[in-house]
């Protein structure tokens, strides 16, 4: 376990680093020009010195030119310093952030080519925490502690060259308390580290809680729920803070420490000076400047058993970065994978058996083929599995028997990318983007022209309604869609499905939340919409779908009856009592 | 800034302590490295050993003495940042929860959710830093200041002199950071929005092959972000080299002083040697002090947004007591309402229903169905006209009185992460027959009773793993499972087959007749048994009447019956 763990740490540093080192000459310079920053910085005491010399031993001795001269130097010095060190900040807060930029860049990517059901699985306010948080903790330690260890590794070194120069029997005393330091940082370390990323756990999980209860506050209040929800969301927060506690407590014992054992190496240093100085191996003078050595020497080690403390929250953090982008993709392609170029339309599955879950099939044989250009309706009861039969079309699932052909060619062989472009898709939940609504329209085409956005939504019918708002197509639509309704976010989508160039399409309750008398006008837009197109039409409005090719009634994972609607009235069975319930009076 | 002050005042006494143990503690660091000046310049030349011992031991209890009140003090800040901070998202959260619909709106739901996630936890690290060094820090500084001006007044005056000038350019400096900090954060809350976008809307996405659009559209804000932060931190990042030059500018002053003192045999050259020792102690503190504006700066502007939501009003207020004389169980008397308080979304509504009946609304998209539903909730406030239950103004209701009235689904409703049993609840503290016959009568159990684990099945976040119709039948039995006065249907049953539906009225109708119902659909099959029926189109009732009475007198009904049942 300690050796696994031991191992992962050396691996989340090498991460780290890939990312680091990405601009590592930009890393150079600043790492380069921050010792000259400290060097010149180092001139002041020296300078300040030999200015001191100009004053003499007594009134009216000070020689005021050479007073003037070292003066103006040491402004000069300072204030090219002060320049200096500025510039190193910019520069470091621009380093830090490109690296950052990178690291968000990674997770977004990663978030698009996970797998759907990774999203089915996990909470967004979770993942959210993932590209904020997690990554801003990397952030502040990035841009924060490289400077200060730089910064200290040169008076670290510096003052040891001096010490060893004075005395090398006193600098043993740093052989003792220098490793000591050392364990104790490393034990720490150890410690601190796991509560560092239950700290991120935790946080994950306050704000996946919070997203969800904020995402459904409408839900909430009509149950007159928020006391629950907030004596509910007490206790993660109690967590993700009781968390953060321990966490920092520890990180909180680290300064104190090492402080503490600098503090006894001045008490051995004080001893042992001056009982060397007793047997007369040292003067006074020499165990004077070791000691004002020994407290520079002291200084940056707190100073870098501080920054651990930062450190290890972002290596907790990285970890959890770092376990997001190991999730598994989606399945690549194979390397043979074709193009799905010319697409003709003949679709066909064959004894499928699907389960989202272990032993709670879906569907258990399912085979059928439709038609280039033809109409495919699926319905059935609800859970039937007919939304199941588009996650396995689009791939975002795949079957666990059974395959599915289309145009002859096994999709599986097919370049996921290419097999989708060939689907249009129009589901029951809308969904739109914060963008200007004509964005929305055209999200499906590339570079679509101003006036084909306005020809697909003058046939999904909502032309009208796009002008009548104040900024028309340029309308913001904002989070969710506070003054456009449900159906008129459906004919939105239906919009944008007409400029989407597609053999295939797939219309899950497309129509759902569109007024029966707008679906009539829509009509035409429907049709133009499925010509030549190999079509499945989920629907429950049964007048949506008496047109098609084939009606497949599916239910308990099986098609149990199939025809087109006359035939199916005609057979007198679970779809005629279906069709009929419509009619009946309670 | 008061706001916090009010946060952290229950903590005073236990910071103050923090305060105290870390003053100490910072004294017996100080008290070393004297004590050792001591042993070496006097107690050495004396060769005494048991004297060496002796302060050597001295040095060793001090340093003990340091590491136990330094832990101490840092444990005392984290705990009072801890409690704080637990405090403020505590409130944040409830404030929230509480919010009107139209705040939400206003707000939009990833800034609030960036205020309590990325903003109290800003909040959070602030106020622990500004408790580990925000003591010390100062402490070291006027404890330099006055040792200086112990030595010689003088010349510390012209060293002093020098902090009004820093105070003004960190005030500056601060005054342009803490803004740019807040257009961070605000720069956070897009980012927030389009990542949560893009896990909503995955399957269109990946549908369309968009990828390496919103990877491109992501960059946009992504490179927005770090440009902001670039602008907001480069800003602070002048503070400190500022600092650093101006209180050496006042070394090099005090020098020239200096020099003119004891040219005119007014002061020593010893005297300026020891007033620099100080000067460094006087250097690092002041750099360290920088350090927390910079904190301070950020926590700052991060504080302010979660003010912003906390001080936010309440708008859903219980009005007077206005009651009058009805038989009507739901009434609606010339309603209008807008959203943006411009263009008019619904226009003089006026109906009624009684104890049991049963209403239907239906109209074209977006012709203002949900919108009454949600005037009803008091989730939005009517401009003009009233709403009544039994005769009662819905803004004379306390919440408590209101809510429990209702058993609602809302479209595109949202299942939780929790169990289906948890879900039905929603601690209400319902029986468990209660919500078995809720399952029931919402035509689940069947699906329910299919799972391994019954009610005790665990959904996951928006009832991802069940599909849309089993969905719509949990979020029915939610609704009927408190035995609710009025029961709200908007579009919920838009998923389930004709069949389903047919039987789920049959079993409404039968087993919850003493409820009022309100039923939103596009299906006129899901209204058309309703005791009435209001028909609205453009924000405005344009038929109100039972399904013959409609067939009759409404145009337009008539025509959505028609296309529906195929009669033509």
């Amino acid at each position: 376990m300690e050796h696994r763990e031991r191992s992962k740490k050396s691996i989340t540093l090498k991460r780290l680093w890939v990312y680091i080192s990405e601009y590592r000459l930009t890393l150079l310079i600043i790492m380069t020009l921050n010792i000259a920053a400290n060097m010149l910085m180092l001139t002041g005491p020296y300078l300040a010195g030999k200015a001191m010399g100009t004053l003499g031993s007594g009134p009216g001795q000070v020689d005021f030119d050479k007073l003037i001269y070292y003066c103006v130097l040491m402004v000069i010095m300072y204030l090219s310093s002060s320049i200096l060190s500025y510039f190193i900040a910019r520069m470091m807060i621009r380093y830090s952030q490109k690296i950052i930029v990178n690291m968000r860049r990674d997770v977004f990517n990663k978030f698009l080519s996970l797998p759907v059901d990774y999203f089915d699985k996990n909470q967004t306010g979770e993942l959210l925490s993932r590209i904020t948080y997690d990554v801003d903790t990397i952030n502040t330690s990035l841009s924060n502690d490289v400077i200060a260890v730089s910064t200290s590794v040169v008076t670290v070194i510096g003052s040891l060259i001096m010490m060893l120069a004075i005395s090398p029997v006193l600098i043993l005393v740093f052989a003792v308390t220098v490793p000591m330091s050392f364990l104790f940082t490393k034990f720490i370390t150890g410690r601190t580290r796991p509560l560092f990323r239950k700290r991120s756990v935790k946080l994950g999980k306050m704000n996946a809680y919070m997203e969800e209860m904020i995402s459904g506050h409408m839900t909430i209040k009509s149950y007159n729920r928020e006391n629950n929800v907030v004596s509910k969301f007490d206790e993660k927060n109690d967590e993700a803070v009781k968390a953060y506690y321990k966490s920092e407590f520890m990180s909180g014992v680290v300064g104190p420490s090492i402080n503490f054992i600098n503090n006894i190496s001045l008490t051995l240093i004080g001893l042992f000076g001056t009982i060397m100085f007793m047997n007369g191996r040292i003067n006074i003078d020499a165990i004077s400047s070791f000691v004002l050595y020994s407290r520079k020497f002291a200084g940056p080690i707190n100073a870098v058993a501080n920054v651990i403390g930062e450190l290890q929250s972002a290596l907790a953090a990285a970890d959890r970065v770092f376990s997001l982008l190991d999730e598994d993709n989606e399945p690549a392609d194979p390397s043979d994978a074709v193009e799905l170029a010319e697409v003709k339309g003949e679709i066909e599955f064959r004894n499928i058996y699907f389960e989202y879950e272990k032993d709670n099939p879906i569907i258990t044989n399912f085979s059928f083929t439709a038609k280039p250009g033809s109409v495919t309706a699926i319905v059935g009861p609800t859970g039937a599995g007919k939304t199941t039969i588009v996650n396995l079309l689009m791939r975002y699932y795949d079957p666990q028997k059974g395959r599915i052909f289309i145009d002859g060619k096994d999709v599986t062989k097919i370049r996921r990318n290419s097999l989708r472009k060939a689907f249009t898709m129009v589901l029951q939940e809308t969904w739109l983007f914060n963008g200007t609504i004509s964005e929305n329209i055209g999200y499906a085409k590339k570079d679509p022209s101003d006036e084909e956005i306005r020809e697909a939504a003058k046939s999904a019918k909502i032309d009208k309604f796009i002008s009548k708002l104040p900024d028309g197509y340029n309308t913001l639509i904002t989070d969710d869609g506070l003054n456009i309704s449900s159906g008129q976010k459906q004919l939105i989508t239906i919009a944008r499905a007409l400029l989407a160039e597609a053999k295939l399409l797939i219309l899950d309750e497309a129509t759902s939340n569109v007024d029966t008398r707008t679906e009539v006008q829509i009509r035409k837009a429907m049709l133009e919409l499925m010509s030549g197109k190999t079509c499945f039409v989920i629907a429950h409005r049964l007048s949506t779908i008496k047109n098609a090719d084939n009606i497949l009634v599916v239910k308990g994972g099986n098609i149990v009856e199939q025809g087109t609607h006359d035939e199916l009235i005609a057979g007198n069975g679970f779809y005629k009592e279906m069709f009929e319930a419509q009619f009946m009076e309670i | 800034m008061g706001k916090l002050l009010k946060y952290i005042k229950p903590y005073i006494l236990m910071m103050s302590l923090g305060f105290v143990i870390k003053f100490a503690a910072t004294i017996l660091d100080l008290v070393i490295p004297w004590v050792l000046a001591y042993m070496i310049d006097e107690i050495a030349p004396l060769k005494d050993m048991n004297k060496i011992l002796f302060w050597g031991a001295v040095m060793a209890v001090s340093a003990i003495a340091a590491l136990g009140s330094n832990i101490g003090a840092n444990t005392m800040a984290a705990k009072v940042s801890s409690k704080i901070t637990r405090k403020i998202r505590h409130d944040l959260f409830s404030k929230t929860m509480n919010l009107s619909s139209r705040q939400i709106d206003m707000f939009t739901i990833p800034s609030l959710v960036s205020r309590l996630s990325s903003d109290t936890y800003i909040t959070h690290r602030m106020l622990g830093m500004m408790q580990r060094i925000g003591v010390r820090a100062p402490l070291l500084l006027i404890g330099g200041i006055i040792i200086t001006m112990i030595i010689d007044i003088h010349l510390s005056l012209v060293l002093i002199s020098i902090l009004p000038f820093i105070a003004f350019f960190v005030y500056l400096i601060s005054a342009k950071g803490i803004p740019l900090f807040g257009k961070l954060q605000k720069s956070v809350d897009r980012l927030v929005n389009v990542v949560r976008e893009n896990i909503t809307g995955i399957r269109v996405i990946k549908a369309l092959s968009k990828g390496d659009h919103e990877k491109e559209r992501f960059t946009q804000f992504n490179q927005g972000s770090a440009l902001r932060e670039i602008k907001a931190r480069t800003t602070m990042a002048a503070t400190q080299p500022l600092m650093n030059f101006l209180i050496n500018l006042g070394l090099v002053l005090v020098i020239i002083a200096g020099a003119f003192r004891i040219n005119a045999g007014i002061s020593k050259p010893g005297v300026i040697i020891a007033f620099m020792t100080y000067f460094v102690l006087i250097l690092n503190s002041m750099l360290n002090i920088t350090r927390i504006f910079v904190m301070y700066s950020k926590g700052y502007a991060s504080f302010n947004r979660i003010n912003e939501v906390l001080e936010s009003p309440d708008e859903i207020i219980t009005g007077p007591e206005d009651i009058i004389q009805s038989d009507h169980h739901i009434s609606f008397d010339r309603v209008s309402f807008s959203y943006n308080k411009k263009e008019p979304d619904l226009q003089d509504i006026t109906f009624y229903i009684g104890h049991g009946q049963t209403l239907g609304i239906i109209g074209d998209t977006g012709s203002g169905k949900s919108s009454i539903i949600k005037l009803l909730m008091r989730l939005y406030d009517v401009d003009e006209g009233s709403i009544r239950i039994d005769g009662r103004n819905i803004k004379s209701f306390r919440k408590e009185e209101l809510y429990p009235k209702f058993g609602t689904v809302f479209q595109g409703d949202v299942l939780f992460a929790d169990t289906i049993a948890g879900n039905i609840d929603l601690d209400r503290e319902l029986d468990h027959d209660m919500i078995e016959r809720s399952t029931f009568l919402a035509q689940a159990d069947e699906f329910v009773n299919s799972l391994d684990e019954l009610h005790e099945h665990r959904l996951t976040s928006k009832g991802s793993n069940i599909s849309g119709g089993q969905k719509q039948r949990i979020l029915i039995s939610r609704a009927i499972a408190g035995d609710p006065e009025i029961l709200i249907l908007d579009d919920s049953s838009s998923a389930l087959d004709y069949k389903t539906e047919y039987e789920l009225r049959k079993a409404l109708n039968k087993e919850m007749s003493k409820t009022t119902t309100i039923i939103i659909a596009q299906r006129i099959s899901s209204v058309m048994n309703a005791d009435k029926i209001l028909v609205v189109d453009d924000g405005r009732s344009i038929g109100l009447g039972s399904h013959a009475e409609l067939m009759t007198s409404c145009e337009v009904y008539k025509d959505m019956y028609n296309i529906q049942l195929g009669v033509n």
